[in-house]
């Protein structure tokens, strides 16, 4: 008997994989060229599944501010939040946050799994109930299991059965119900007016993690609350830094009046180092960039329903039925087709998510393609032809159109 | 409710996702011999909170092995309530 033996399972399926030369999980980038190209193999390939939204990564003013905070504050900060690792770049990042979100409080964790998970874990006390979307990340699963709290699924973005849980939980219990604005496999909107009004019609306080719709949707960029206009019903908005903003790190904001305690009880929050300087800096002329970049918002959506319907259009079995967000997802039949596309797709130039169990839901098999504003038009026809020349190569299906 | 009433009801919601026709008793359990991953039975869950009008839950799956150990869970949160 050996601790690692009860892994063969997963090596199994990984070992299953028909890929012939590239590891869909083992990927390297040899080279970044731009927000959007990169070398793979030796290769000049089309990033379509990155998550960088916004384009952020090569930001001018980010980058310059990034290089001006390493000059004057070195590499790292070595330290807890809450011991040498709050310098004063870190509490402009949060008032830049409260500012942008129009909040009291911020609160900027190293990562945003670790936001959603302290968040989470801490609120999550012996007597409370966590209602998840069936869904959610799994970082939300994570501070769940590390919380105290009871814990209650309901079907993914279905509101009727999200209530018939709340119907059940004993009275005067407290709640947290915990949704996503943007799920990030499927890229499918949660919503969110009808789940936050019930919601609060139980008494529950709320938790919107708006990983996958920062940036981009809302008039501000704040996320799917704001386009909806429901972020009064939001108690607590979680994000991240590392998709529209364009480096790594998450961050909490609320109005809550008892939001700051947090930093005292955390442990997500305490027990690692904080950001280091350059990522602060450049989060922060990230998000003071993206709060006036409609342009770019606009040109987004148009890649995304430009991809989308060229893909559906083509035969592709897709996810959504429009263009919800900037992740546009097609069904593949099986691990066998859907290692053999991704692997062709690479070879003609395209990168995309390849994404299976447990990642996404139900057990499905995706080719996950996130677009991103400094995606040309051209860019994404040459996504979309490839995508084609794909299926045609490796014989899937598509649909009579 | 007595435990067969109860295993009556679970064995209704397993078999339609029985995919391999496994014999279904109190013993059966859902990763080895169902072969259920943890979204299968994540869901399975929901429908028997709904068929039973109760919470069961997600801190107690980990206990949940087989169909005897859901059938107790059910009859205690059902006589506790």
């Amino acid at each position: 008997m050996d601790l690692f033996d009860k892994f063969d399972g997963v090596a199994a399926l990984h070992a299953s994989l028909p890929f012939k030369d590239v590891d869909p999980f083992k990927v390297v980038m040899d080279k970044i060229l731009s927000e959007t190209v990169a070398v793979i193999n030796g290769r000049e390939t089309i990033m379509a599944g990155t998550n960088n939204y916004m384009g952020m990564t090569f930001n001018e003013e980010a980058m310059e501010a990034a290089k001006a905070a390493i000059d004057a504050y070195g590499t790292g900060t070595t330290g807890s939040r809450v011991l040498n690792g709050t310098y004063g770049i870190h509490k402009e990042l949060e008032a830049t946050l409260c500012e942008f979100y129009d909040t009291e409080h911020c609160m900027v964790f190293s990562t945003g799994y670790q936001a959603t998970l302290g968040l989470v874990s801490a609120l999550g006390g012996k007597d409370d109930y966590i209602i998840i979307d069936a869904d959610c990340h799994a970082s939300i699963y994570d501070g769940c299991s590390m919380s105290n709290a009871t814990i209650v699924r309901f079907k993914h973005n279905d509101v009727e059965n999200m209530e018939r849980r709340l119907k059940r939980i004993p009275e005067g219990a407290n709640k947290l119900v915990v949704v996503e604005g943007m799920y990030s496999m499927l890229g499918d909107a949660a919503p969110l007016k009808e789940m936050l009004e019930v919601a609060k019609k139980y008494g529950c306080m709320t938790l919107v993690d708006e990983a996958h719709s920062m940036g981009f949707c809302g008039e501000k960029g704040r996320g799917i609350a704001e386009e909806l206009g429901v972020e009064h019903l939001a108690d607590i908005v979680v994000g991240t830094f590392s998709k529209s903003v364009g480096t790594v790190g998450g961050f909490a904001v609320s109005n809550h009046p008892k939001f700051d305690i947090l930093r005292f009880v955390c442990r997500p929050y305490i027990f690692t180092a904080s950001l280091p300087p350059s990522v602060i800096a450049s989060a922060t002329a990230a998000i003071k960039a993206i709060s006036r970049s409609g342009n770019r918002r606009a040109h987004l959506w148009e890649n995304a329903r430009r991809l989308h319907a060229g893909l559906k259009s083509a035969g592709f079995d897709m996810c959504t039925n429009t263009a919800e967000s900037p992740i546009v997802a097609v069904h593949l039949p099986d691990p066998d087709v859907g290692t053999r596309f991704w692997e062709q797709l690479l070879e003609e130039g395209v990168y995309a998510n390849m994404a299976a169990p447990p990642a996404t839901p139900s057990g499905v098999f995706l080719m996950r393609v996130s677009v991103c504003a400094q995606h040309t038009t051209d860019q994404i026809d040459e996504i979309i032809k490839r995508f084609k020349v794909t299926a045609e190569k490796v014989a899937l299906e598509l649909r009579n159109t | 409710m007595a435990d067969a009433k109860i295993l009556e009801k679970i064995s209704a919601i397993i078999t339609p996702i029985n995919r391999k026709g496994v014999a279904l008793t109190g013993a059966t359990s859902f990763a080895v011999d169902l072969e259920f991953d943890s979204l299968t039975v994540m869901d399975m869950v929901a429908d028997i909170e709904d068929e039973f009008d109760i919470i069961l839950p997600l801190n107690l799956l980990p206990d949940l092995e087989t169909i005897q150990h859901l059938v107790d869970a059910v009859e205690k949160i059902l006589s506790e309530s």
